[in-house]
């Protein structure tokens, strides 16, 4: 089970450097369309800083901000976002992921609608990747076990 | 069977070897896979997409499909290894 570190050095800077990191994804998530970067590396960051909170503050901690339910919510909804885009397209009129179609809603020109509908996919990849990332980094370290349940199982096993 | 083994795979990676001769040269302008769609995106990406990034605008737009089934392989890899590690309360009465 992840606790919480005592270490005052180790939780500063991991408060410290969260937000940055936080910050660095979305940019890296946000200026794909410019330089090297994107969905899956953004994603990857800033699945990288909730791991890092996780094993600074503490699951309960984590918990509180970010719970299990909405972190598989997120992911799944990741891949809805970009079929759901894809989606959009097709009852515009257009092929499936032909991002142009979106120039109705968006109200800009076709290669400005698709760099945007690139942006949408890159967001819906980056919410995927990130709970993703976090959820296998969280079942590993755990062994899969949850804290609540650890600790409910460790009441009923000291009752028998 | 040692030997047996090392001798087939010696002969597997010769020819896979000799197989290499034939591609063309690192970064060739005119090999068949510079030739064929490449220039295309190359020219029109700019135009087509209003994004600089042609390796974004391949990977989200011209390839969108193939990155969307990328994603949705993360997320399956994903609810896998939720499924398989993870043990929930009412888990428990099968294993105690």
């Amino acid at each position: 089970m992840i606790g919480k570190s005592d270490d005052i050095i180790i939780k500063t800077i991991a408060r410290i450097f969260v937000p940055f990191l936080q910050l660095y994804a979305l940019y890296v998530i946000m200026h794909g369309h410019y330089s090297p970067g994107g969905g899956f590396q953004g994603g990857v960051i800033l699945g990288a800083s909730m791991a890092l909170l996780l094993i600074t503050h503490g699951y309960d901690e984590l918990k509180r901000r970010l719970p299990e339910g909405v972190l598989l919510l997120l992911g799944s909804l990741g891949v809805l976002i970009y079929a759901g885009i894809g989606l959009l397209c097709l009852i515009l009129g257009g092929n499936y992921l032909d991002y142009s179609q979106l120039s109705v809603i968006l109200g800009v020109d076709a290669a400005h609608a698709r760099s945007l509908g690139i942006l949408g996919v890159e967001l819906g990849v980056g919410f995927t990747v990130m709970a993703i990332m976090y959820s296998i980094f969280f079942d590993i370290s755990t062994g899969g076990i949850l804290p609540e349940d650890q600790r409910r199982e460790g009441r009923v096993e000291g009752e028998r | 069977m040692k030997t047996l083994s090392l001798i087939v795979s010696i002969i597997v990676g010769a020819f896979l070897m000799y197989g290499t001769i034939d591609m063309p040269a690192w970064g060739d302008p005119d090999s068949p896979a510079s030739t064929h769609v490449s220039p295309y995106y190359i020219t029109h990406t700019e135009v087509d997409t209003a994004t600089p990034n042609m390796v974004t605008s391949v990977l989200a737009d011209y390839r969108g499909y193939d990155t969307l089934g990328e994603t949705t392989v993360i997320f399956t890899a994903g609810m896998a290894c939720i499924l398989l590690l993870r043990r929930r309360g009412g888990r428990n009465k099968d294993r105690g």
